[in-house]
């Protein structure tokens, strides 16, 4: 079953088009990332799924329920982890959750269970007494994740989760985001700008440039919508890279093209000649130090689609 | 109901602030101050004459010329507490990055205006009724004679009307949260308004009075007669003008008229208090006038957070 679902969302302030017809299907217990740049409309999407801004045109439905006309009910089921959270500086991590529990009507016993099993999750409970005024960009964006669980939602809004953190805080966000799905079956959509932590986490990804959503789908076929016909680029880095060599390997059956490039030769064919490649090198003598089939990467697909708009 | 814990957390900010404790510092000061030196001057009168009546109600209006009475205090300093308590009300919570999240859980969005404005309004008329009866107090164990039923009637009134006067300001720096962004600009602009109103109406209605009706002293009667309630009624646009009016009508029962009479109209009147609902009539326009400012500059709040983006929220 979706758990949301957009016909034709739009969204306009003024004669500017911030989301432009989006049709998005979220299948439950996936990562979807939708992956733009700023002002793409990626949050403007969130907040219309949220029902904290009103779509011009088209509907949304979030776990069965319009989020325009039931915002509550939607709220109840679904978190929101804003782009640049902030919390309370002069309360305690555990205060800011108790807040957020409270907001959500728990009965107190519940709710000091879920704080702590949110702290815990998130590798804070040993400081949820200080106040949030002394901890690091890191802290505050875990203390988010936490906040995000205490309403144990179905599905799970991230806006820019990894903004603006080092490299551990990183890794840290993205494995915390990988559990929600795995162990809690959350669903969760996560906006970003970073290709590299989209491609390592998300399930499904969809671009989206300049209000539109420009593809969308599994990685790997979205590579393939890029592809032009299958054609294959072999890296190849051989001592001595002679001309003799670059001959032969312009003679293996199937090689279309081979251009020189800095200390490599790059192979263009339209089938997987590795094998065949690996033989020709090492007829010819030569030690082989490089060979590596170029894969068609997120970067690729992302710097496409941005330049073609 | 979404309203009751914002409006919890709001109450325990406002009470743990460094903000209000500095205020109720300076309100104390200013109030034992007047009432002490009230309650003096108070004294000495009533060893020369002693028989007077609502000699209670005069340990909050009574002044010795140097020090003005406690009414004029709250006049004055009430809406710095209105304004300490409002002024970034919505724009620190944008500024903070936790509106969103505030406004992502299950709760109505008119609930995180209603709650912090009656948070506001609640922490307000607890210090202000904490002050009165700290006043009260000081003054009873200084002059020594009980407040009758009808004072404490008074004294209930005029607790409201400041209430109100008060959460005028509290409404309108609330309305300048939302304006504003940064939350000293929105201080200072609510501030100007303060200033503004306190004593720059009070000049300009002068000014503009003139402008119409120029008086010396040879005028005739109704020339001097349209200056001053020309006068009257520009300076009426200012909450702070209506608020002393209704107070001083309510606190002193001898006072029989707020707008200007004549010679003749005064001469043979028999000097005496007017009743309470008397009193209340004759304030009832100003008091009217002050709820009226406050409901609607808090209305104008309300619309505007409701209809706002919360892009530009």
């Amino acid at each position: 079953m979706s758990l949301v679902e957009t016909e034709h969302l739009t969204k306009r302030y003024g004669t500017r088009t911030a989301v432009n017809d989006l049709n998005l299907t979220l299948d439950e217990g996936e990562i979807f990332g939708l992956l733009g740049p700023n002002g793409a409309g990626k949050t403007t999407t969130i907040l219309m799924l949220l029902g904290l801004t009103e779509p011009s045109e088209g509907r949304a439905l979030v776990a069965g329920m319009d989020p325009t006309r039931d915002p509550i009910n939607v709220k109840r089921v679904v978190s929101y982890l804003p782009e640049n959270v902030g919390f309370y500086d002069d309360i305690s991590a555990a205060g800011n959750l108790r807040y957020t529990a409270e907001l959500n009507r728990l009965p107190r016993k519940v709710a000091e269970e879920r704080i702590e099993e949110a702290l815990d999750d998130v590798g804070l409970l040993d400081r949820a007494d200080d106040k949030v005024g002394t901890f690091s960009r890191g802290m505050r964006q875990r203390l988010g994740i936490a906040d995000v669980l205490i309403k144990e939602p179905r599905l799970v809004f991230l806006d820019e989760p990894t903004l603006a953190l080092d490299p551990d805080g990183v890794n840290h966000i993205l494995e915390l985001i990988t559990r929600l799905r795995d162990e809690r079956h959350m669903t969760i959509l996560l906006s970003s700008h970073l290709l590299d932590q989209v491609q390592r986490i998300c399930d499904r990804i969809g671009i989206f440039v300049k209000g539109k959503m420009v593809a969308q789908g599994r990685i790997e076929d979205l590579g393939m919508q890029l592809a032009t016909n299958g054609a294959h680029v072999v890296e190849v880095e051989a001592e001595p890279l002679s001309d003799d060599l670059i001959e032969t390997l312009r003679r293996i059956s199937g090689v279309e093209a081979v251009e020189r490039s800095h200390k490599m030769v790059l192979v263009r064919s339209n089938c997987d000649l590795r094998p065949q490649i690996v033989k020709a090198v090492t007829g010819a003598r030569a030690h082989l130090l490089h060979l590596r089939l170029q894969t068609v990467g997120l970067e690729q697909i992302y710097f496409r689609y941005f330049r073609e708009n | 109901m979404g309203i009751i814990p914002i409006f919890r957390k709001e109450i325990g900010d406002h009470l743990g602030s460094r903000r209000f404790v500095i205020l109720m510092v300076l309100i104390v000061l200013a109030s034992v101050s007047a009432t002490y030196v009230a309650a003096q001057s108070i004294q000495a009168d009533l060893t020369q004459h002693p028989d007077q009546s609502f000699v209670f109600l005069r340990l909050f209006t009574a002044s010795n010329g140097s020090l003005p009475g406690f009414a004029s205090f709250v006049a004055f300093l009430g809406p710095l507490l209105g304004v300490a308590f409002g002024f970034d009300a919505i724009n620190s919570e944008q500024s903070r990055g936790t509106l969103g999240r505030l406004l992502s859980q299950p709760i109505y969005r008119d609930n995180v205006i209603n709650g912090k404005f009656l948070a506001g309004l609640a922490t307000i008329s607890v210090s202000l009724l904490a002050i009165y009866l700290l006043v009260s107090g000081l003054g009873l164990r200084m002059i020594g004679v009980p407040p009758s039923e009808e004072e404490i009637v008074r004294l209930a009134i005029f607790f409201v009307i400041s209430v109100f006067y008060v959460g005028f300001w509290l409404a309108l720096s609330t309305l300048f949260s939302l304006l504003t962004r940064q939350a000293a600009t929105s201080a200072l602009g609510a501030l100007s308004v303060w200033l503004f109103m306190a004593i720059f109406v009070t000049i300009v209605s002068g000014l503009v009075a003139s402008a119409f009706f120029p008086t010396n002293d040879n005028s005739p009667v109704q020339q001097v007669l349209d200056n001053r309630t020309l006068q009257q009624n520009i300076a009426r646009v200012s909450p702070s003008n209506l608020y002393e009016e209704a107070t001083e009508a309510i606190l002193s029962p001898d006072v029989r008229t707020i707008t200007p009479v004549l010679f003749s109209q005064a001469q043979g009147a028999v000097p005496g208090s007017l009743k309470l609902d008397q009193s209340l009539l004759l304030v009832w326009p100003d008091v009217t006038g002050v709820i009226a400012l406050t409901v609607v500059c808090f209305g104008v709040a309300y619309a505007m957070f409701m209809r706002q983006e919360i892009r530009t929220l």
